[in-house]
């Protein structure tokens, strides 16, 4: 019996099952796929509307092989408070109680929800699925969307920027806060793990490209997750207690050793029409977002 | 240990039938005139009388939701809210019906605005007709306290499985305080089973999605069922009814409480506080010689339609006041009279008014008042008729 | 007086029925370029890639529904996409 290295810490053990209605190449998926491996069985998965209402499977087969509940869109982080309170109640405190929520069901919708939960710190891991626009209803807009970016309600690029969730999230003194990305199963495997360490509200921000609504084709997802990273705009990071950590391979490229930003956006039809000057100003955005993380390093070091 | 009559508003009632039910988790958000009730429990939480978890949500849909993953998990659940509080929880309200979750709540009924207005009508209420709670108006602070116990036990009923809420007006009956019997914890104990009871939907050894896509024939079949269950549940909450007057003396086992109509002629149908005023209506009247009486609709979904039945069999004339509205239609409580008798092909004279809109008090001599103008002929069966203290507007 | 139902469902594969029927490309694996670096199994969204004993991937054409991230992720250019319709 040979297993590759890999496999070995990921686990063999398998709580979603295939047939599942995920478009071809899906990179939220594979994120699903991914954070069940590593929470096991005796874990509760709570997911508001949005795409995985949809993956989650039909009346004649769930996908997921662990207890699951839908929610209203904006309810996911406190229909979980409840699940967690009820469950500590009833001393059952080993299980994971674990929100899936889309950018929608997170950073517009499900924001109230997120806050509350996050302030009253419910023993919760809650996973924002970022695909960036809501996917479910035919590709709109979300607070979520990159500047730039096309979609059904931005068809000449969006104009405003994406917000910043991790901000917000942090102000909650939450004890673990971390970004994430399909294309780096290992880390976000480590970082899922280590938030199942910790008692209170943590949080984990997973980037999952979506193919149709990023508008590249199938067998790019991990490409372009990938490329996000490498190129600084998706920066893989983890806030312990507030303080501040960079992950491989973001933690290399503090000096710049980067992809062009092009190498990313220009993979994806949503950026397609993006000109010069715009392109400038995204770039900008990121500079700006990686000074203000060697800031923060800057401050921590001096501490 | 025996038992005591504690002077109690209609909110420190509910409470303390939350306290003898043993709920275990209180998800609730503050909003005049429902928040005493969760003050008063998170009392006796934070003083060791009730081993439960409050859980101070930042909305009332949130309220909901955590009552719906606690429910889902297995665990007792109880929140309140009133007006726009109970609009803001809406989603999950049915939510929670579809889910078939035993959520007990108390909705104490007060005016939607603009403007606001903190008194009390049945608008709010009324917006849960259709949702699959079942759903109580009581009419004092005995019976908020007395059916809120009931409710737990028909909630959790393995063959009803729907969440119940528990009304009453704003002030009238949440603010004022009467003299209200309790049961002694063990009484309560031994009447309502332990929480462990309920079947969870959440679990670990039984890891099953609640709420997949399903095919629409297969959940038209679902939709079906709900309504079967909501209606056999009559069963359930007449017997839980029956069940409760052997223990306390007070008798719930019907639907509706009758007042005087066995021979009556005319007979005035309420629901909540005003019922009061209907039924001293009704001993003026009597003094008089009228034969009159009163209908109070306690359990208004399910509908009581064999109760109206049987008092359209009996009467002339039925008189229905309601404390809603629905716009561009008539009174909500007459409508749902006026299929009741169609249905039945009974065709008797009935009166739709609107009383009591936007907190205006409802006298006994706006019952005497409309009694008699119907007598004489003044008033139309075709209309909805709108009277405010004593005027038509 | 009729039983309760609830909306819920157990778990299992299919649900969306026999997704292999979606493909319109199929990853073919080749054995005796692949370096057995499990990197095609670790991508798989579905997951439609499973390992036999000695540690090579195999293809569940039963749910694999041909997107080709495994064929774009091996490193040693293993799996190749052919068209379902040539
Ligand atoms: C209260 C409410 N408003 C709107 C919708 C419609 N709706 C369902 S999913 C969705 C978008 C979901 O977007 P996101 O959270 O980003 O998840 P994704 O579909 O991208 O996975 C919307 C708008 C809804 N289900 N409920
Ligand atoms: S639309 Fe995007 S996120 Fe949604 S299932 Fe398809 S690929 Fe996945
Ligand atoms: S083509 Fe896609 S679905 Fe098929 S095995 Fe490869 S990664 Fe999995
Ligand atoms: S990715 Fe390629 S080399 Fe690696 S195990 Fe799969 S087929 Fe073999
Ligand atoms: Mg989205």
């Amino acid at each position: 019996m040979y297993r590759p290295k890999i496999v070995e810490n990921l686990g063999e053990d398998e709580w979603i099952y295939a047939g599942h209605p995920a478009c071809h190449g899906c990179g939220a998926a594979l994120g699903l796929r991914h954070l069940l491996k590593t929470i096991g069985k005796k874990s509760i998965l709570v997911v508001p509307a949005g795409c995985t209402s949809i993956i989650a499977g039909t009346m004649n087969a769930a996908t997921f092989n662990i207890p699951f509940i839908h929610t209203a869109f904006g309810a996911a982080a406190a229909v979980a408070s409840g699940v967690a309170e009820a469950l500590s109640k009833k001393g059952m405190d080993d299980i994971n109680v674990v929100v899936w929520a889309g950018d929608g069901g997170t950073y517009d919708i499900g924001l109230a929800s997120l806050s509350g939960a996050a302030e009253r710190g419910h023993n919760i891991l809650f996973v924002l699925d970022d695909n960036e626009a809501y996917m479910n209803t035919g590709i709109q807009r979300s607070g979520g969307t990159p500047r730039g970016a096309w979609t059904t309600t931005t068809i000449t690029g969006k104009k405003e920027e994406k917000k910043d969730i991790m901000k917000i999230v942090l102000s909650h003194h939450v004890p673990y806060a971390a970004t994430a990305s399909v294309a780096y199963p290992l880390d976000f495997n480590r970082k899922v793990k280590k938030a199942l360490g910790i008692k209170g509200f943590k949080f984990i921000h997973l980037m999952a490209p979506c193919p149709p609504g990023w508008r590249f084709e199938t067998h790019m997802t991990i490409e372009i997750a990938r490329r996000a990273v490498l190129s600084g705009a998706w920066i893989l990071m983890e806030y312990e207690n507030g303080r501040l950590r960079l992950n491989p391979p973001s933690s290399n490229m503090l000096d710049k050793r980067r992809i062009s930003l092009e190498e990313y956006l220009m993979m994806q039809g949503r950026f397609k029409h993006v000109k010069r000057e715009l392109l400038e100003e995204l770039k900008r955005d990121v500079e700006l977002r990686w000074s203000e993380i060697k800031e923060i390093l800057e401050k921590q070091g001096k501490q | 240990m025996s038992r005591t009559k504690l002077v109690l508003t209609g909110n420190y009632a509910s409470a303390y039938a939350v306290l003898h039910s043993k709920v275990e988790i209180v998800p609730a958000y503050p909003i005049t005139p429902q928040t005493t009730i969760v003050e008063k429990i998170d009392e006796f939480i934070e003083t060791g009388m009730l081993d439960a978890t409050m859980v101070r949500v930042e909305s009332e849909h949130s309220a909901m939701a955590v009552a719906i993953g606690a429910s889902a998990v297995g665990v007792r659940t109880y929140t309140a809210t009133s007006s726009h509080g109970l609009l803001y929880m809406y989603e999950n309200l049915w939510w929670a019906a579809n889910a078939r979750l035993p959520i007990v709540a108390t909705f104490v009924t007060r005016t939607l605005g603009p403007p606001w207005n903190i008194w009390s009508d049945h608008q709010d209420f009324m917006t849960l007709r259709d949702s699959g709670w079942i759903l109580f108006m009581v009419k004092d602070a005995q019976e908020a306290y007395d059916l809120t116990i009931q409710a737990f036990k028909i909630a959790e009923n393995p063959d009803v499985r729907l969440p119940v809420g528990i009304a009453y007006d704003a002030f009238v009956i949440s603010h004022t305080a009467e003299p209200v019997e309790l049961l002694t914890q063990e009484e309560a104990d031994k009447f309502l089973p332990s929480p462990r009871a309920i079947q969870p939907l959440l679990d670990v050894d039984k890891p099953y999605s609640i709420g997949n896509l399903p095919r629409a024939d297969y959940h038209y079949i679902l939709r079906k069922n709900l309504w079967e269950n909501i209606l056999d549940a009559k069963k359930a909450i007449r017997e839980v009814g029956r069940e409760y007057g052997e223990l306390s003396g007070r008798d719930y086992s019907s639907l509706v409480e009758e007042y005087k109509c066995e021979d009556a002629d005319t007979v005035f149908i309420s629901m909540g506080a005003m019922a009061g005023e209907g039924m001293d209506a009704v001993d003026k009247l009597r003094d008089k010689g009228y034969k009159v009486g009163h209908l109070t609709i306690r359990t208004y979904r399910p509908f009581p339609d064999h109760e109206i039945k049987t008092i359209a069999e009996n009467a002339k004339r039925l008189i229905v006041f309601s404390r809603a509205l629905s716009n561009g239609k008539g009174g909500i409580l007459y409508d749902d009279i006026a299929s009741t008798l169609y249905r039945e092909g009974q065709r008797i004279e009935t009166y739709d008014i609107i009383a009591g809109l936007a907190g205006t008090e409802v006298s006994e001599e706006d019952f005497m008042k409309i009694y008699y103008d119907t007598r004489s002929g003044k008033l139309d069966t075709g209309k909805s008729i709108f009277i405010r203290r004593g005027e038509y507007v | 007086m009729g039983e309760v139902m609830y909306p819920v469902t157990e778990p299992g594969e299919g649900a969306a029925g026999k997704t292999g029927n979606w493909r319109w490309q199929k990853p073919i694996i080749i054995i005796d370029k692949c370096v057995k670096c499990g990197l095609c199994w670790v991508y798989c969204p579905e997951p439609a890639i499973y390992l036999d004993k000695m540690g090579y991937p195999h293809v569940n054409y039963e749910w694999c529904k041909g997107c080709g991230i495994c064929a774009h992720e091996c490193p040693s250019k293993a799996i190749e996409m052919v068209s379902e319709y040539e």
